[in-house]
């Protein structure tokens, strides 16, 4: 069952840079995954429940209670570059 | 709008709720100034931290979906918004996609005598995003930028947007169903629902057609709308410019415009050409909700009266459409009215009172409505004055606004300012003979079947009285004695 895929499309969004040799490799990875869903979409399904969450619960809450939060010092100066208490980035839109 | 064409609107409305914490974790969601002090592994993310929805956030989005005539539905999943933005820290938004939280809703729209009902298509929960600050000679322009700021303190912060068919014609319209929605979340607490400082935000989808096409016309997607005049402006913008490029033979392309409110223009936001494609995915850290029936109704039974319920109450005890829609928008003045007339004054008196004479005399004096001297007991007092005779209509502003000012009740204000009206019709009937018989000859004319000096007549009488006869038992004095 041939899956098109298109990989380039995919790493582009997903911010990887691949080279050819890796676009390759994983494109045949991703499509031996996709053939195996395909599969398991081919089995007979009648009469089985549909599943959307693995888990037999829903609805784990947390109470609208405010608790201490980090402090700043312990993880800002984790980033590459940050000023006046902020996180720095680069400008955001390219020419 | 240009003959021969037609608009057609859709709008995204973003409201940040008011609980206590934010959406998946327990940082305040009601933000401190200093950036990046309301932050923890969850809204920061940091590898391996779990989100955990806000109960009370989920209640709040079931009350929302339920003003808005939504259903609910009892099963709801979150998903995975995929996308690389600086402002978003973990390069996903947990949101909604298929079986958001409300579904299928309408909310009817009063846009000036007529009314509309605009389709709700969805109302799901989110995230909202951090806060980027563009710093560059551009001042704060993000094209200009030299570098961004970012502060994470809103991240995580609960989001729900509200999703309307593209059931609007006009920026009339768009601006009423702002206004409308902005009154509901008000209504029921969930958000301080404020345009300006972005706990509420529209997006605007905007597209024309000639008039009888069947097919939609391309749309563009108007951001940066900060008040509901602005969203008007925006509109009316958008369609005259879609309507002009076509016109001249260009096309709409889709895209993301900006509204500045400076110039009073859209601009394309510039982005990538490529589509967007979200990639959305049931997002494995949460379990599914179950908004149970029990649930749902409980939610149900703690809606308080919405806005346009409060509106046609006001209309019922007798003001018209736009007085009862002032009064409902302004607390201060919905409770002294409501108070009022729930002790017997007539709801038309006070109605103009309040949104004419105390609205226009406090703004005047950039006053605030909340502050004013006025009593509920005031209003009853004073229109029970007004109805007995003792005052004039024109005296009653007086007393009305000397009432606001704090100088007393109506009746010691009337009395101190010598206001009080005779309607003793012994004394007036006295001032009328003495005034009669000093003018025969407007007497006679009268008799002879010549209305007009009955107005002479009456000045004079109020002139002989100081001007504090009533002037409806002096009308009646005059005609019973120039009676042929």
């Amino acid at each position: 069952m041939p899956v098109d895929i298109d990989i380039a499309k995919v790493a582009k969004l997903a911010r990887l840079a691949l080279s050819d040799e890796e676009l390759a490799a994983y494109s045949t990875q991703l499509e031996n995954i996709l053939e195996n869903a395909e599969r398991v979409q081919a089995l007979p399904t009648d009469g089985v429940e549909p599943t959307s969450h693995p888990l037999p619960m829903v609805n784990a809450f947390r109470d609208d209670v405010v608790e201490e939060c980090l402090d700043r010092d312990s993880f800002l100066p984790s980033a590459p570059d940050t000023q006046d208490g902020q996180f720095r980035v680069p400008r955001i839109l390219g020419e | 709008m240009k003959p021969g064409w037609e608009a057609v609107i859709g709008l995204e409305t973003h409201v940040e709720l008011n609980t206590k914490s934010k959406m998946f974790c327990s940082c305040p969601a009601d933000i401190p100034d200093e950036p990046n002090t309301a932050c923890c592994p969850v809204c920061l993310a940091l590898p391996g931290a779990l989100p955990v929805p806000n109960e009370k956030a989920i209640e709040g989005i079931v009350k929302i979906g339920l003003a808005l005539n939504c259903e609910i539905n009892q099963s709801s999943l979150f998903y995975r918004k995929n996308y690389f933005y600086p402002d978003l820290p973990k390069n996903y938004q947990i949101s909604q996609y298929t079986f958001p939280v409300c579904e299928h809703g309408s909310v009817p729209v009063d846009v000036g005598d007529e009314s509309v009902t605009v389709g709700i298509t969805r109302v799901h929960m989110e995230e909202d995003t951090g806060k980027s600050t563009h710093v560059g000679e551009g001042g704060g322009r993000i094209h200009d930028a030299d570098h961004t700021l970012l502060d994470f303190n809103r991240a995580g912060v609960p989001l729900v947007e509200i999703v309307t068919e593209p059931d609007i014609r006009s920026p009339e319209e768009a601006r009423a169903y702002g206004a409308e929605l902005q009154r509901i979340v008000l209504a029921l607490g969930v958000s301080d629902a404020k345009l300006e400082t972005g706990s509420m935000r529209f997006d605007a989808n905007v597209s024309v057609r000639r008039i009888g096409d069947e097919t939609l016309g391309t749309r563009s997607e108007t951001k940066n709308v900060n008040s509901l005049r602005s969203l008007q402006r925006a509109v009316a913008y958008e369609i005259e410019r879609q309507i002009q490029v076509l016109e001249s033979g260009g096309s709409i392309h889709q895209e993301t415009r900006h509204w500045n409110e400076d110039s009073g223009e859209t601009t394309s936001m510039r982005t990538k050409e490529e589509s967007e494609d979200y990639r959305y995915f049931q997002d494995p850290d949460l379990l599914p909700l179950d908004v149970s029936p029990e649930w749902r109704n409980a939610i149900a039974s703690t809606i308080p009266e919405l806005p346009a319920v409060q509106r046609a109450r006001y209309v019922a005890s007798g003001v018209d459409a736009k007085t009862a829609e002032l009064l409902a928008d302004t607390a201060a003045l919905s409770s002294l009215f409501e108070e009022a007339v729930e002790a017997g004054a007539p709801g038309r008196a006070v109605g103009i009172w309040l949104t004419g004479d105390v609205v226009g005399h406090v703004r005047r004096d950039d006053g605030d409505l909340d502050a004013i001297s006025l009593t509920a007991a005031h209003l009853v007092e004073l229109a029970s004055m007004v109805d007995g005779g003792k005052l004039s209509s024109s005296a009653a502003k007086e007393v009305l606004l000397a009432a606001v000012e704090g100088e007393g009740s109506p009746s010691e204000i009337a009395a101190a300012r010598d206001l009080i009206q005779v309607s003793d019709s012994g004394a007036i009937e006295a001032a009328v003979d003495a005034v009669l018989a000093e003018n025969q000859d407007a007497v006679e004319k009268i008799m002879a079947g010549d209305a007009k000096p009955i107005g002479f007549l009456m000045g004079q009488v109020m002139r002989e009285m100081g001007g504090k006869a009533d002037p409806n038992v002096v009308r009646e004095l005059l005609h019973a004695k120039t009676n042929p």
